[in-house]
């Protein structure tokens, strides 16, 4: 059938570029070359003890923890808010939400530069981890929202109704109802802070700045194939995230996908 | 349960003040050499209106409509096999296989295009690497998983039943496709190229590298001016200009899109 020679082949276009780069960084010789010479994982030891990258690494984890953990909390706050608080104007709230969304990265990487240059704040991790915050937000948002959306107030009024204090009614009631929306929310908050990179590459410096820029950095200055393990590596981790992740949750439903008839 | 939304509305504060911070420097002097900068003044605009910088702003926007268009019939296919494949074991691969370069990140997704364009696979009969060729082709691959996505939610919502009652009244295939399929993920086809093209809009680590400085669109220019001429004041302009760009586009296509669903 020619449709499926051509989903075939685009998808094999979507993974060609993966299969590539992970062909090449077991190749011995700097030379990049297809297909490889032998076997050897040197790039992998490079990636893993080249200074740069360890302190990049750590940045990472640092700003990406601390803009998750402020994330989830604010975003979960917003889409219980947007939902049941009887605001009007219910999408003007849930648009302007969503607004760091649409404003180009190099924008916001520029507001957040001359903001940090005026506070003083142009060597510190502050401004960086606000960014990530300002710019993960939407995602914990809308996913939250959603399941907030199916959540049936029923439940908790049953849960009152039977002498349990609003705080325990939200601690065994709403929350454990909503993990599936929180548990999305915060997959995606570390998935998109991890991998910022035009924002982070404005207000960072080589002591502050997060892997993608340092790999940016590496990949502009050196040619050999160190990059390659080193998106090995980020691979390897996010595909296994993905698998876990639809594994556990069914990542159908975290996209709005009807799949399961 | 209002105060649920302070902090969060804290955080857009932040975002805004940011977002003031260029527009302010946007409409002050740049003094050559040097951080501090000069009274108010319009020239940066000015600047910003000169052929090149047009040139710049013209290529983005061709690119993006390229590579809106491309990704667009790229990912119908694959969009429609994820909604509409019998097994469940072939819509789950499917399915991880077009998520997984959407949660890879930017960089590790270009360095993976810089290899393969630049002639270490096969030898290419035309050059791909640090050509405008090259850059679409980067974009588009960055653009399929969303659009495949979103054109996904819409075709597993267009009931397969009608499909088959076109189909027992006559119609071959393809007309099935053209006159029931094709109009009722319609939704899907709009909200898709619509955040591909905003998204290509804004491009910036793509065109940064496979162009290799022989490609530029908006957000390489701005980076130029800010990181390595430290002229804040002009790329603060030029950001504003791509940020006020990106607005009117969006907000007269969305509204295009809004037209269309009404009919």
């Amino acid at each position: 059938m020619i449709g499926r020679a051509a989903v075939i082949a685009l998808v094999a276009f979507m993974t060609l570029p993966t299969v590539v780069v992970i062909v090449v960084s077991v190749n011995p010789t700097a030379i990049l070359s297809f297909p490889p010479t032998g076997f050897s994982l040197r790039w992998y030891v490079n990636a893993l003890t080249y200074p740069q990258f360890q302190r990049a690494a750590v940045n990472s984890l640092l700003v990406t923890t601390a803009a998750s953990l402020l994330a989830v909390p604010i975003g979960t706050a917003a889409a219980l808010a947007l939902e049941r608080g009887r605001l009007r104007g219910r999408h003007v709230w849930a648009t302007l939400l969503l607004s760091p969304l649409v404003v180009p990265g190099v924008a916001a990487g520029l507001g957040f530069l001359i903001l940090a240059a005026g506070l003083g704040l142009l060597r510190s991790r502050a401004v960086l981890i606000v960014a990530h915050v300002a710019l993960v937000m939407p995602f914990v948002v809308r996913s939250v929202w959603v399941s907030v959306k199916n959540l049936d107030p029923m439940l908790e009024r049953a849960a009152a109704s039977l002498g349990a204090t609003p705080w325990r009614t939200f601690r065994r009631v709403t929350l454990p109802l909503l993990a599936p929306g929180l548990t999305a929310g915060l997959l995606f908050a570390v998935i998109v802070s991890a991998n910022e990179f035009v924002v982070s590459l404005f207000v960072s410096n080589r002591v502050t700045e997060i892997l993608p820029v340092a790999m940016f950095s590496y990949i502009v200055n050196y040619t050999d194939p160190t990059i390659a393990a080193m998106s090995s590596l980020f691979i390897g981790l996010t595909f296994a995230a993905v698998w876990l992740a639809d594994r556990f949750f069914g990542l159908a439903a975290v996209f709005l996908l009807d799949l399961d008839r | 349960m209002r105060l649920l939304l302070a902090p969060a509305l804290g955080v857009l504060a932040i975002f805004a003040v940011a977002l003031g911070a260029l527009f302010q420097y946007s409409v002050v002097a740049f003094i050559p050499g040097s951080l501090q900068t000069g009274g108010l003044t319009l020239a940066n605009f000015r600047s910003v209106i000169s052929s090149q910088y047009l040139g710049y702003v013209w290529d983005t926007v061709v690119l993006s409509l390229a590579t809106t268009a491309l990704t667009l019939v790229a990912s119908y296919p694959v969009a429609y096999a994820l909604a509409r494949a019998p097994s469940r074991m072939v819509r789950s691969w499917l399915l991880v296989l077009t998520l997984a370069p959407f949660f890879t990140g930017a960089i590790v997704r270009t360095y993976a295009w810089i290899l393969v364009l630049g002639n270490t696979v096969v030898t290419w009969p035309v050059p791909l690497l640090f050509t405008e060729r090259g850059v679409l082709i980067g974009l588009v691959h960055f653009s399929m998983p969303t659009m495949i996505l979103l054109l996904a939610a819409a075709i597993s919502h267009v009931d397969p039943a009608l499909e088959r009652a076109a189909a027992s009244l006559g119609a071959r295939p393809a007309r099935v496709f053209r006159r029931v399929t094709l109009p009722l993920s319609m939704p899907g086809i709009i909200s898709g190229s619509l955040v591909v093209f905003a998204w290509t809009l804004s491009a910036f680590p793509t065109p940064e590298l496979l162009g290799g400085g022989r490609v530029k669109m908006i957000a390489n220019a701005v980076k130029d001016l800010a990181l390595d001429s430290f002229n804040w004041p002009g790329a603060a302009a030029f950001a504003v200009v791509a940020l006020a760009l990106t607005l009117v586009l969006m907000g007269g296509l969305g509204r295009l899109a809004a037209g269309h669903e009404a009919e």
